[in-house]
């Protein structure tokens, strides 16, 4: 047990520093006790008292800061180095953080400007954040989903009422004055503007539109449920009429999943009497109504979709560099597969989920998914499945206690290793969504993924086809994401619909081959 | 269906505010938008109860209910316009309202003699030996249990005691009126650190100190101010924050001004040189005298806001070492109590959190006022007390704004540009927030007689602003009829 005394001459600390100091070199390993006091005739004789003793202590004034150590190990090199640490880091500048305010109220009194509320906190408490922005007159973003019906249709009434934007629940995407909300694309400004029931829905349009040299003008998310019977589409009439009266829209684009039939008629005839040239699509349904109106055009995909409002708006629509003809593209492919080749979709996006789906399916093939509400080929994703297989990896099932695999991506490759091993897959098909709010490179984390596939099954012949929801001006860059994805021997395709069409080609000419003909 | 609103926005910037995963917010500044993110937690503990009653405090645009906020404002408003002064020493038997010998006033809310604190026991034990209705601290024990002596908060009589808080009969007292509304507050005098009665100390030195403070101190003080006129304690305490004081654990710069005031005066008076050497000795030896006026200039700036019907603002804070507890102004002279809890801070040589009281005094009263803990960012130093930085004594005083309703006009921080302290807690705020007032205060040691074991940062517990608003929304009549 060592017991040492330092004096530091002329080193005057205030007594809230000298606890400090204190409690420091007792944190330091091997001191039983330490203590930092000045050095007046008190503490000296205190000092004493607790066994600490010296001729260093003796010579110690009022102005000398006498440090006193007891421990095993202990050096007094240990004990200064702490102690200019300590003083060090009491010196240098810290970054002053604006204090953030910690409540709604709190923070739109302290910034009555404000005019978005964007709400993304526990379903059970949704509800009331929205409703006090309502109320203070702002318009809101609901990100929040397992948000009550009676309240969604309460508070799009109220802020219809009040003439306020109620964007959800469950909108994960909007786009409002060029500025991504939630999860979303950098996109030029132009003159189409979108109403969306679906988020991946409205980013891959929105970024095709941009790819295709256009640009928009808003984009408006509704929220999932928007258009069911409950709801009875509230907030796509509203912004419907916003879009109308917006002098900057000079087009209007619908996109959602199948409403329900009454609320696609109302939606239809909205439309219908829009003075604004409209296109719509129903990702994985008709129109969801008899015959659409004249000036309503209905789009077959969400690529089309794009395309289509290009066209009204009067744009030359630039598709991209030709491809090599279709069919010997998909001969090409198909000659890497057997006949009974299988498919494994894995889809981050709900919607480009939906559209891969409903291309495979009207194709004509059986594909197993956690996407079909019935029926013999719906599954939940967890047990292995005969045949072809595609998953929606941001259903709840799968996201339950862990992040959205939009943000991380890598959930996705334990997917495709859970897949691959415990079944015959050879082709494999994506999406891959960018923009804010996204994980900063998924191409590069599907390319791992994709290594570490093809390693565990060094003799399987692996096809992947891909698609990628973004722009060259997103943080991730679209053209550096599709080099990625090439590079690794990726075919990546101009749109989620076109890499779904291809998959489906490609799978139905290799088993075509397979049954005879050369 | 008017759509003018949207086409306003359209046309406008975009101004967010995120209230949820903060992340979306780091997105939308990367992305070149102008956001303000909330530090958002479940509002009132995400309890069904508390958010109902906090709903039905609400009118129908979202805010405070007009006649909710308009008498919480007059509250504020009546705090705000204080001017307190020291007018004179008295003593507490004859100045004190409801005094008497066999009184003995203490910190807190109300406390029997069987669940009071070792501090508190123990300054009972030396109060009653001083005031010589026993002989001995274990006659005093007897004398306290047996009911002939009675027991009540120093608020119930317009007095604060810091710690323990035992005023008796004999005691000197600071007399501070509130010259713009005519009320008076009253305060011991401070003994100093270490082994006093406030920290529960009872032996014949700290009996001696007492009643040199009574023959010796107080009269000579109580001349000097005589001399001096009234003493501006809204100017003292202003200058003071701006020399480095937050008045409630830091109270060097208001004392050092506070003798150089009296010095010229006390020199002056007609008494045994050795008597005003000993009182200037004193003075200059205390760095906390200052700390009893400045509790009682923020109870008499906060006594004429109580008493206001539907007022939210929190009119009074304290403890007893056993209790914290707390007033609203809509309800004045009704507590609402929970256990005390501990402090969080650093500890002198020797000691550690095992010999800690739980948080004791009536100094709280200065967080209440607009003072304290709610001007750390006027004495930085005061942080390092939890292992913080300066910035965070900032950061501390800016959270303090969310949960209050006005800056002072007059006691401003030079840090903060001269941006004047968060003055009157509001209820509704704190509850829905979850943030509460922050206390910084010194630590007594668990056991009577020994004293001052370190100091450091206190929360209030939330569950006295809870039982507040639940008895204030059972109460609250229906709101005014909407158009």
């Amino acid at each position: 047990m060592t017991v040492f005394v330092l004096v530091r001459k002329e080193s005057y600390y205030d007594s809230v520093l000298l606890m400090r100091i204190s409690q420091t070199l007792r944190a330091l390993p091997g001191a039983a006790d330490a203590v930092a006091v000045m050095g007046t005739p008190q503490n000296r004789v205190l000092l004493v008292q607790q066994g600490f003793g010296g001729a260093a202590l003796d010579g110690a004034g009022p102005n000398d800061l006498v440090l006193a150590v007891r421990g095993a190990g202990v050096t007094p090199e240990e004990v200064n180095a702490a102690f200019e640490k300590l003083l060090a880091s009491e010196r240098s500048a810290t970054a002053v953080e604006e204090a953030r305010p910690s409540s709604l109220g709190a923070a739109l009194a302290a910034h009555p400007d404000a005019n978005v509320v964007l709400v993304s906190v526990p379903g059970e408490y949704a509800a009331r954040e929205a409703r006090r922005a309502l109320r203070a007159g702002r318009h809101v973003m609901l990100f929040s989903d397992n948000v009550a019906f009676e309240d969604e249709v309460a508070l799009k009434r109220e802020a219809v009422g009040r003439g306020l934007l109620m964007m959800g629940p469950d909108c994960g995407t909007a786009i409002l004055n060029g500025l991504p909300l939630g999860f979303a694309n950098a996109v030029r400004r132009g003159p189409i503007g979108i109403v969306g029931a679906a988020g991946t829905g409205i980013q891959e349009v929105s970024s095709l539109i941009h790819r295709m040299g256009g640009g928009i003008s808003q984009a408006i998310g509704t929220g999932g449920r928007d258009l069911t019977d409950e709801v009875g589409g509230l907030m796509m009439l509203f912004g419907l009429a916003a879009l109308a009266a917006d002098p900057s829209t000079r087009v209007i684009a619908v996109v959602s999943k199948p409403p329900s039939a009454p609320v696609a008629k109302q939606v239809m005839a909205v439309l219908a009497a829009t003075p604004k040239p409209c296109a719509v699509h129903f990702v994985s349904g008709g129109s969801g109504a008899a015959a659409p109106p004249e000036n309503v055009v209905v789009a077959t995909s969400l690529a089309d979709l794009a395309l289509q409002s290009l066209r009204l708006a009067g744009a030359g629509v630039d598709t991209g560099s030709p491809e090599r003809s279709g069919r010997a593209r998909v001969a090409d492919l198909s000659e890497r597969l057997g006949p009974g080749a299988r498919l494994c979709g894995l889809f981050c996006g709900g919607t480009t989920g939906q559209e891969a789906l409903a291309r495979l399916s009207s194709a004509g093939l059986d594909v197993h998914s956690n996407l079909h509400k019935q029926g013999p080929l719906r599954v939940d994703g967890r047990q292995p499945v005969n045949g072809h297989l595609l998953l929606d990896l941001g259903d709840d099932e799968f996201t339950r206690g862990r992040p959205h695999p939009m943000i991380e991506p890598a959930l996705r490759n334990e997917r495709m290793q859970e897949a691959l091993s415990d079944r015959q897959v050879d082709l494999l098909l994506f999406d891959c969504v960018l923009g804010y709010g996204a994980h900063p490179d998924p191409a590069g984390v599907l390319v791992g993924g994709l290594a570490a596939a093809r390693a565990a099954a060094p003799g399987r012949a692996l096809l992947a086809i891909a698609s990628v929801t973004g722009t060259a001006d997103d943080p991730q860059d679209y053209r550096v994401q599709v080099a990625t994805l090439t590079a690794a021997g990726v075919v990546v395709e101009r749109s989620n619909d076109a890499a779904s069409e291809l998959a489906a080609s490609v799978l139905l000419d290799a088993a075509a081959r397979g049954q005879g003909s050369a | 269906m008017n759509t003018d609103r949207v086409q306003a926005l359209f046309e406008d910037a975009l101004r967010v505010v995120n209230v949820g995963l903060p992340s979306f917010a780091a997105e939308l500044r990367r992305a070149g938008g102008s956001v303000v993110d909330v530090d958002w937690r479940p509002p009132a503990g995400g309890e069904a109860a508390l958010l109902a009653a906090l709903d039905a405090c609400l009118g129908p645009d979202g805010s405070v209910r007009a006649d909710i906020a308009a008498a919480t404002r007059r509250s504020v408003e009546t705090l705000l316009a204080a001017t307190p002064a020291v007018v004179g020493i008295g003593i507490a038997g004859e100045v004190i309202p409801g005094m008497r010998r066999d009184l003995v006033l203490h910190a807190g809310p109300p406390v029997e003699w069987a669940r009071m604190s070792g501090p508190t026991r123990g300054a009972v034990l030396g109060g009653l030996v001083y005031e010589g209705l026993a002989a001995s601290p274990e006659e005093a024990a007897k004398l306290a249990a047996s009911g002939v002596v009675t027991f009540s908060p120093c608020h119930h009589h317009s007095t604060v005691g810091p710690m323990a808080g035992i005023v008796t009969a004999s005691m000197p007292v600071w007399i501070v009126e509130n010259t713009a509304f005519g009320n008076r507050a009253f305060a011991t005098l401070n003994e100093g650190l270490g082994k006093v009665l406030r920290y529960g100390a009872y032996d014949s030195e700290v009996i001696a100190r007492l009643r040199w403070m009574e023959k010796t101190l107080a009269p000579l003080l109580r001349a000097a101010l005589e001399s001096h006129g009234p003493l501006d304690l809204r100017s003292h305490i202003a200058q003071a924050l701006q020399m480095g004081d937050e008045v409630h654990n830091r109270n060097r710069a208001a004392t050092s001004l506070l003798i150089r005031v009296l010095a010229p005066h006390l020199v002056q008076i007609d008494a045994p040189r050795e008597d005003i050497a000993a009182v200037m000795r004193f003075l200059n030896g205390n760095d906390h005298f200052f700390l009893n006026l400045s509790m009682a200039a923020s109870k008499c700036a906060l006594e004429p806001a109580a008493g206001q019907p539907l007022s939210t603002m929190v009119s009074l804070m304290a403890r007893n070492g056993t209790d914290f507890g707390i007033q609203i102004a809509a309800f004045p002279g009704e507590w609402f109590t929970a256990p005390a809890p501990m402090v969080e801070g650093l500890y002198l040589p020797g000691f550690t959190a095992a010999d800690a009281a739980p948080d004791i005094g009536d100094s709280v009263i200065t967080e209440t006022a607009g003072l304290g803990g709610m001007a750390m960012a006027a004495a930085p130093a005061i942080v390092q007390f939890i292992g913080g930085s300066p910035s965070q004594a900032l950061d501390f005083t800016r959270r303090m704004y969310d949960i209050t309703l006005a800056e002072h006009p007059v006691y401003t921080i030079p840090a903060l540009a001269f941006r004047g302290t968060p003055s009157g807690i509001d209820l509704l705020r704190v509850v829905e927030s979850g943030v509460v007032p922050v206390v910084n205060t010194g630590i007594a040691h668990r056991e009577p007689g020994i004293g001052m074991v370190g100091a450091g940062l206190v929360k209030p517990p939330a569950a006295c602003f809870r039982a507040a608003l639940l008895a204030f929304a059972r109460t609250l009549p229906p709101g005014p009829a909407t158009g």
